[in-house]
């Protein structure tokens, strides 16, 4: 039990297939195809920033609505008798073991021009609505592909919040206002943290969402680094770069939310 | 107010499982129609089940994902032992890098193992093809981590003077690890090989760039489903996949309230 011995063919398999091949992602976008040293590839990223920008604010726009979506919701069940809580949170959970390829396929034919939502307006003399490929579709799949995201580190955090101290601070005299700006939100705020985090990472990073939902016009990180590797504009030293890009970008969320390590091990648990 | 937070709990879940439903409800559909339902059929269900690239294709999806689930809970239960011995420093060090697969996008993941492939091939001429070998290897990379974030938190709440206790008993360590330490850490295995097991189903963004063109996993056969648009087949497979999930998250519970413990906290979304 105190030897370390039994770790090492991980430690090998970690350097070769984790640290190593990372490692050539720098390589690749600091190197032309002969592999000279080159920063054209980091300098040509700068070629995309509106597709950066695009999807910087897509991603964020999707995050917000999950936290606003899933804040009152994992309180609720937070509050509910224990076994009670268990069948909410499978409930929230369930879809999510759907694969998303498919659950995003659901959507497409949901909004499409013929689809049922705008069949549903047509009784209503309303429509046709242009809802596919727009930016609207592509955060609503967000939305709905990465809500259980938010839903589950934010119930984590919420459940162990004693509703003794609520009771306290409402029997002090705080109405509803300030018992959750002055005692629910300080306590659930490392819930909200991860709760970023785990939505904002694969919405910004998502090719498959934007490619389904958003039409050729809604272009994301994702699909920039897709068509770089397997899409037509083939050039892996670019896309390395735009990867290294996209990479330092979530480093730096995650920076801003940090703690986020703990909160992963502790709901491992 | 009780009765607000009720409609709004019923209405977010309308909001996750109506587009399931429509599918499933498009699976029985005489034509191919997506929004107009004109007769009740399991045409689209026969036609899934001779559809040889569908079945090609989970039968790859199950190979790797047996396969490299079981490497990865051997590798991975190995490794938490080993790291449960390190210092803090060291151990700090390891679960760092250890985190790196979960926390990287996963398509930063796909493209630098696509990378490490090409170049130990061309570069270092290690015939190594995309397909089989190189699925494994990736599922293989990216399930360890879950394994050891799940056997980890087991080793430190064992009590490790048992496992001393064994050895003075006359255990060799290797039995002692068998007959004390393993039944110990147990249910942290099954869980890390359960989440394993499913992540390697579920994978697409990885696979897809680490396949090549002869091997394609289920997720990759859907994704070209969706690209050509128009065949309810697809609504079928998600009928076949939603019940299977059901049923397993069903059995799961049933067998685990049994020994009345806890699973929620388990199943954690993959990033």
């Amino acid at each position: 039990m105190k030897s370390k011995a039994p770790s090492a063919p991980y430690l090998l398999w970690m350097a070769i297939f984790t640290i190593v091949p990372l490692g050539l992602v720098v390589y690749f976008a600091l190197t032309t195809a002969d592999g000279t040293f080159t920063i054209d590839n980091i300098s040509r990223v700068g070629e995309y920033s509106g597709v950066l920008m695009h999807s910087i604010w897509l991603a964020a726009i999707a995050t917000f609505i999950c936290l606003v979506i899933a804040y009152p919701l994992a309180f609720y069940i937070s509050r509910k008798p224990e076994n009670k809580q268990r069948t909410l949170l499978m409930l929230c959970i369930i879809p999510m073991w759907m694969n998303f390829l498919l659950r995003t396929y659901a959507w497409m034919t949901l909004l499409e021009k013929n689809g049922l939502i705008n069949r549903f307006f047509a009784l209503f003399g309303m429509g046709p609505f242009n809802m596919i490929n727009t930016k609207g579709a592509v955060v609503l799949g967000m939305v709905y592909n990465y809500l259980p995201f938010m839903i589950l580190p934010l119930y984590s955090i919420m459940v162990k919040i004693d509703g003794r101290v609520i009771e306290a601070a409402q029997d002090l005299g705080a109405n509803t206002y300030g018992v959750f700006s002055k005692v629910v939100l300080p306590l659930s705020m490392p819930g909200i943290r991860s709760g970023i985090t785990m939505v904002f990472v694969p919405a910004i990073s998502t090719f498959i969402i934007s490619r389904m939902l958003g039409g050729g016009g809604n272009i994301m990180i994702g699909d920039l680094i897709d068509l770089q590797f397997l899409g037509n504009a083939y050039n892996p030293n670019l896309g390395a770069a735009i990867s290294l890009v996209l990479m330092v970008l979530i480093l730096l969320c995650m920076s801003i939310t940090n703690q986020f390590d703990e909160e992963m091990e502790g709901m491992m648990i | 107010m009780k009765r607000l937070s009720k409609v709004y709990f019923w209405l977010v879940m309308a909001f996750l499982y109506m587009p399931i439903f429509v599918l499933i409800f498009f699976s029985f559909n005489e034509s191919k129609s997506r929004s107009n339902f004109t007769g009740f059929t399991f045409d689209w269900y026969r036609k899934l089940f001779s559809n040889r690239v569908i079945l090609d294709s989970l039968k790859t999806t199950l190979i790797i994902a047996a396969v490299s689930t079981i490497i990865a809970v051997i590798i991975g239960t190995a490794a938490a032992i080993g790291i449960n011995a390190m210092n803090k420093w060291l151990r700090g060090v390891v679960m760092n890098v250890t985190y790196l697969p979960v926390i990287n996008p996963e398509i930063v993941t796909g493209v630098s193992l696509m990378l490490l492939f090409v170049f130990l091939r061309d570069k270092i001429g290690i015939p190594i093809d995309f397909g089989y070998p190189t699925l494994i290897l990736a599922h293989i990379t990216f399930n360890v981590p879950y394994v050891i974030l799940n056997v980890l938190p087991k080793l430190r709440q064992m009590d490790r003077f048992v496992y001393e206790a064994a050895l003075d008993l006359g255990c060799t360590p290797f039995r002692a690890f068998w007959k004390v330490t393993l039944p110990e850490i147990m249910p942290g295995v099954m869980s890390g090989l359960l989440m394993s097991f499913t992540y390697s189903l579920d994978d697409f963004i990885i696979s897809y760039f680490n396949a090549g063109p002869t091997a394609q996993t289920l997720p990759i056969t859907i994704y070209s489903m969706t690209r050509r648009k128009v065949s309810p087949e697809i609504n079928a497979l998600s009928t076949i996949i939603f019940a299977v999930v059901i049923l397993v998250l069903v059995i799961y519970n049933i067998v685990d309230s049994s020994k009345g413990k806890k699973v929620i906290g388990k199943v954690v979304p993959r990033l």
